[in-house]
């Protein structure tokens, strides 16, 4: 006993010499690629087209971060997650980053020791019931089978919501929203709850959208954001400042098309900043200057991908509501770029 | 009347046809379905399900079934029965996963090679086995190479694998390894060198001990924090070593129970002629041990087979991974129980005819020892 | 007497691989010393990456209180409770379905395994294409089978089959009548105690008996009475103390009685099946490997068939079938892990799933879980070999 303990205090010395190790943008560098997790599958916000490319609108953040740092938007891998394997994957390296709706708390801050670069997306938890069930409000769904993703916060607030309410109800959780999507329909549960951007995009995906509502309780703040691990800066505020690009390009009206021209010919010094024929700004990232102009050409700026993946005019149908720009009474704000 | 009589000499009658009652079906039928009261009710109870249950599978399973319809809601309204459809359009991609479709030929090689490379090992009367046998030795080259690319074919990343494929990789590369870590392992437990042995049992016990999906997972999500930081090695090829220690675990075991099957006096003469114990092991008591094996060790190879279902649970798409996001489609959603049965067959037809050649060696190799 | 010329003990550097007793002793080391280099590796690197990370570790969330919901309770448990108790909570819910799984699987399997060893051609056809059909395909692909066929075939609970009045079969569950004690109930529960120790008293009487005298007594039939009569007595006798609550449909799902959940019966259907198929197996071969002289030396002294049976083939095919068939319940308890796929909430997936998820703990949730099937995997071993140690034919 006594040996294996000296060895372990052994192993503590020489771990802290050892500690210090290469970046991560010094590590993807390395190998070419950002490596970066996505969900599992959530029409709109992240789904594999016919080739099995990641397309949506978690991984449009990927890409940007990816044509950032290489100026190629293809040079991303992507690792499926589901609620329960995200963090691990995160904090044991396999990810660089997530980008999967994921709410921002504190303690997933402070206790799992994440960074979250910033919110894409304001949600809230909602409730979706069959039509048929003639329920008009949350209060009355005591004693109802609830569908729930385990793992996420949804499944706390759920509990916290009918425990505050005195009410019952049996959880059937479930991995992952295709799971969820099946059991709801088959009529395992009565209920579906998550994030009332997954539960419009998952009823966009039904044979009969009409025949479900969703019920007027928001019941929490879901905040959605990519995010890293703590301990490497730098590699947070490159994914955050390429976040604040996106954001930014639409508050200024630049977009993938009119980006190259915008960057010599526009009058406004933020935009030839953002788009790095101005000032530094990749520098002080350690990425090439161009970097916002390439992050921007990957998908297009913030408003582009969400209407390209998640609004109005898709199956999905989400209105801008809390993330239309804060010019237009929304919550979609970037810090100044300078 | 009487002139049709014919006359014998007591003696020369020839022999009589046995009563109908007693020869062809009918006898069969007495002696093996209503040889008493008991059997009677349970082969009319037996055949009364087989009435109840055959023909409505048969119609569920092939006369009322759709194969080319586009979506769910066209099969039922066709007909009632399985909707093989969603298996038709989707089959390209449960065979593959995302392997690139132009790229697709190399995975059919590496199959149609994988038996080349097992008919000398699996048969012995196959022409030309020597020259086979040194194929089947480089074969996990070609078809590393063949599957992953290099050496001038296109790379392709392991996380493009997925459906049988990937089933059959697993399978059988835990196979090929598990074969000899097994055989050390079991070594190990039965060594006299106390260290080894206790080292051995410690490992194999903790293996047995706890379920693979466990084992799974920590490969998945734990074995970052056991490696040097910053290392970072392919899932697939963790998910292979996991699998491979989980089977190589139960191998031990059921070759141990072969080694103790051996009498003391092999062990007793080969140490008496002067042999090594590798000598001793290799050349007398491992032939012996691993042929009473043979039935554990293929029912261990089966499990080891049926279990790479489970890596479907960290997800890697195999056939039942690629089922769920079939499912999610919503122009199939609801038919798991067709694609869940065209798996199941997949795997009942490889299972199966794995037993049936376990049965064919056993027998092979007993042939000198009937009585 | 010609002196054999004797070398004193030379001990030569080679001699470390050369000698046979050193060389054994040299291996050793060296085994030792490269476990606890790969040891050493393994903790070194793990402290390294939680610092890197800083992360911190300990068990103290265990008693935090959990947050989450479980839909299958055995007791109290609800979002207050601690982590602990979720994982409690997830222990009995894996008990309970190996439980359940074992008691069919075995009944299951010995009928079959029987079954097969008849001389009915059709049935015993019939119960090889069971086997086959079983053994052959994952018991991942048999479970999601069930829950599939349970979930999308199974009628809503509004329009739920109802086979027996009070019973309720829908995709939410099977539910049941089920017995509410009142506090009298415990003199029942006392008599049924006192009834099985004396059927135990009686089987030890009667074997004495019979090994003095040769008489045998109809011990199963008299024990399995006493255990049934003297409970129902005192049910009667202490008026009635338990009744019957029935589940009827209130709201969106079935209220009162008792509901096992589709995910429970997926599992539990599909573990004993599974496992029924590979305990019939063992049980054929059991019965098969007494040897047929055995029957026919019974016969010659006059036995009964039935007794034949029962006191010559039975004993002897047991020592064929125990060892496997307990390695088989194990495996079925192991095998209940994948309850994750279904969404039952057993050890795997409360404490080793959602807890592990909402706290970040992945090193002590996983190592939690891992000891415990580690210490049902050791007991019931330990108790196997005490078994066949006890059992065994001594041979040379």
């Amino acid at each position: 006993m006594k040996v294996l303990s000296g060895l372990i205090a052994a192993a503590a010395v020489a771990g802290v010499a050892t500690a210090a190790s290469a970046g991560t943008l010094d590590d993807i560098k390395a190998k070419g690629f950002v490596q970066c997790g996505v969900s599992t599958g959530v029409a709109g916000f992240a789904f594999t087209d016919d080739k099995g490319n990641w397309q949506g609108f978690d991984p449009a953040v990927c890409q940007a971060v990816g044509a950032a740092i290489f100026g190629d938007p293809s040079k991303v891998k992507y690792t499926p997650t589901t609620g329960k394997t995200r963090f691990e994957a995160l904090k044991s390296g396999e990810i660089d980053m997530l980008a999967r709706n994921t709410t921002w708390t504190l303690s997933r801050d402070a206790d799992l020791k994440l960074t979250f670069v910033g919110i894409n997306y304001y949600d809230g938890q909602g409730f979706m019931v069959p039509k048929a069930l003639g329920v008009k409000s949350a209060k009355e769904l005591g004693g109802a089978s609830v569908c729930i993703q385990t793992g996420t916060t949804t499944e706390l607030n759920l509990a916290e919501y009918f425990r505050t309410n005195n009410m019952k109800y049996e959880p059937v959780p479930i991995e992952t929203n295709a799971e969820g999507r099946q059991n709801y329909l088959a009529g395992r549960c009565d209920v579906y709850t998550t994030d009332a951007s997954g539960l419009a995009a998952t009823r966009g995906t039904f044979e009969n959208p009409a025949d479900h509502v969703l019920l007027p309780e928001i019941i929490s703040k879901e905040p959605l954001g990519p995010l890293v691990r703590h301990g490497d800066d730098q590699w947070a505020d490159i994914v955050r400042w390429t976040l604040n690009v996106l954001i930014t390009a639409e508050e200024l009206g630049v977009t993938a098309a009119n980006a190259d021209k915008m960057s010599t010919s526009s009058a406004n010094p933020e935009v030839k900043r953002m788009l790095g024929t101005e000032g530094n700004t990749g520098e002080m990232l350690g990425l090439r200057p161009d970097w916002g102009l390439q992050a921007l050409k990957a998908g297009g700026n913030y408003g582009e991908i969400f209407e390209r993946f998640i609004g109005s005019k898709t199956p999905i149908g989400l209105e801008r509501g809390l993330n239309a720009q804060w010019v237009n009474g929304g919550l979609i704000y970037s810090p100044p770029i300078r | 009347m009487t002139d049709t009589t014919e006359t014998f000499a007591p003696g020369t009658h020839p022999d009589l046809p046995p009563p109908l009652g007693s020869r062809g079906i009918v006898k069969w039928m007495r002696e093996n379905l209503f040889s008493s009261a008991t059997n009677t009710v349970l082969t009319l109870l037996g055949a009364y399900l087989i009435y109840l249950a055959v023909p409505a599978f048969l119609d569920w399973f092939i006369l009322d079934a759709v194969f080319d319809a586009g979506s769910r809601n066209e099969c039922w309204e066709r007909a009632g029965g399985a909707c093989w459809s969603v298996v038709v359009v989707r089959f390209d991609q449960l065979m593959y996963g995302f392997y690139p479709e132009e790229l697709r030929w190399r995975v059919d090689l590496a199959f149609l090679l994988l038996f080349v490379a097992l008919a000398p090992v699996l048969f012995d009367k196959v022409p030309g086995r020597r020259y086979l046998a040194i194929f089947s030795i480089v074969y996990p080259v070609i078809a590393f190479f063949l599957l992953w690319g290099g050496m001038g074919l296109e790379p392709v990343e392991s996380a493009k694998f997925g459906g049988f494929m990937l089933t059959v990789l697993i399978g059988v590369s835990g196979i090929i390894a598990s074969l000899p870590l097994g055989i050390v392992l079991a070594l190990g437990r039965r060594s006299e060198l106390i260290v080894l042995r206790v080292v051995c049992i410690c490992f194999i016990e903790f293996i047995r001990g706890v379920p693979l999906i466990t084992l799974l997972f920590i490969a998945s999500t734990l074995l970052n924090y056991f490696l040097p930081p910053g290392s970072n090695f392919d899932l697939l090829l963790r998910v292979l070593i996991m699998v491979t220690l989980f089977a190589a675990a139960y191998l031990a075991e059921v070759i141990r129970g072969g080694l103790q099957a051996i009498p003391k006096g092999q062990f007793e003469a080969a140490m008496s002629m002067g042999m090594s114990y590798w000598k001793m092991m290799g050349l007398i008591v491992l032939p012996q041990a691993m042929k009473i094996s043979i039935p554990g060790i293929v029912n261990t190879f089966i499990g080891l087979y049926k279990d790479t279902t489970l890596v479907v649970i960290i997800g890697l798409l195999d056939p039942l991974g690629l089922s769920q996001s079939i499912l999610a489609d919503s122009k199939w959603q609801g038919l798991s129980t067709e694609i869940y049965i065209f798996i199941a067959i997949f795997f009942f037809l490889s299972c199966f005819s794995m037993s049936r050649y376990s049965i064919y060696l056993e027998n092979k190799l007993h042939r000198g020892h009937k009585r | 007497m010609s002196a054999i010329e004797y070398q004193g003990p030379s001990f030569k550097l080679e001699d470390l691989w050369t000698d046979r007793r050193w060389r054994a002793i040299s291996i050793q080391i060296l085994a030792l010393a490269g476990l606890f280099a790969f040891l050493a590796f393994i903790v070194n690197n793990t402290i390294n990456n939680l610092s890197l990370l800083g992360v911190e570790t300990g068990y103290g969330f265990l008693a935090e209180p959990s947050n989450y919901d479980i839909n299958q309770t055995l007791i109290e448990y609800d979002s207050r409770s601690s982590h602990f108790r979720a994982a409690i909570v997830g222990l009995l819910n894996t008990g309970v379905v190996a439980i359940a799984g074992i008691i069919a699987a075995t009944i299951l399997g010995f009928t079959v395994g029987v079954l097969r060893l008849s001389g009915n051609w059709l049935i015993s056809r019939i119960m090889y294409c069971y086997v086959e059909f079983t053994r052959n395909v994952p018991l991942l692909l048999q479970i999601l089978l069930w829950y599939g066929i349970v979930v999308h075939s199974l009628p809503r609970p509004k329009n739920a089959l109802e086979p027996l009045s009070g019973i309720f079969l829908s995709n939410r569950g099977f539910s049941v009548p089920a017995p509410v004690a009142e506090p009298a109930a415990w003199a029942i529960f006392i008599a049924f105690v006192i009834a099985i120790a004396a059927a135990i008293g009686f089987g030890q009487y009667a074997k004495r008996v019979q090994e003095a005298t040769g008489k045998i007594y109809p011990v199963i039939s008299i024990g399995l009475g006493l255990i049934v009569v003297l409970p129902v007595l005192t049910y009667f006798l202490s008026g009635q103390p338990i009744s019957l609550d029935w589940p009827a449909l209130r709201g969106f799902n079935f209220a009162g009685g008792m509901t096992v959940t589709p995910e429970f019966v997926a599992l539990w259907f599909a573990l004993s099946i599974y496992t029924a198929s590979f305990i019939s197996e063992i049980v054929r071969a059991g019965i098969q490997s007494v040897s047929h002289g055995q029957t026919e030396a019974a016969y010659s002294l006059g036995i009964k068939p039935s007794w034949t049976m029962r006191l010559v083939i039975l004993p002897q095919a047991l020592r064929v079938i125990l060892p496997p068939l307990i390695s088989q319940y194990l495996n079925l308890t192991k095998n209940s892990s994948l309850a994750i796929a279904v969404g039952y909430m057993d050890v795997v997936a409360t404490i080793g799933g959602i807890s592990l998820n909402q706290t970040g703990r992945a090193l002590e949730c996983m190592s939690i879980v891992l000891a415990t099937y580690l210490t049902i995997s050791l007991v019931i071993s330990t108790i196997m070999n005490w078994y066949n140690k006890r059992v065994a034919l001594v041979e040379r």
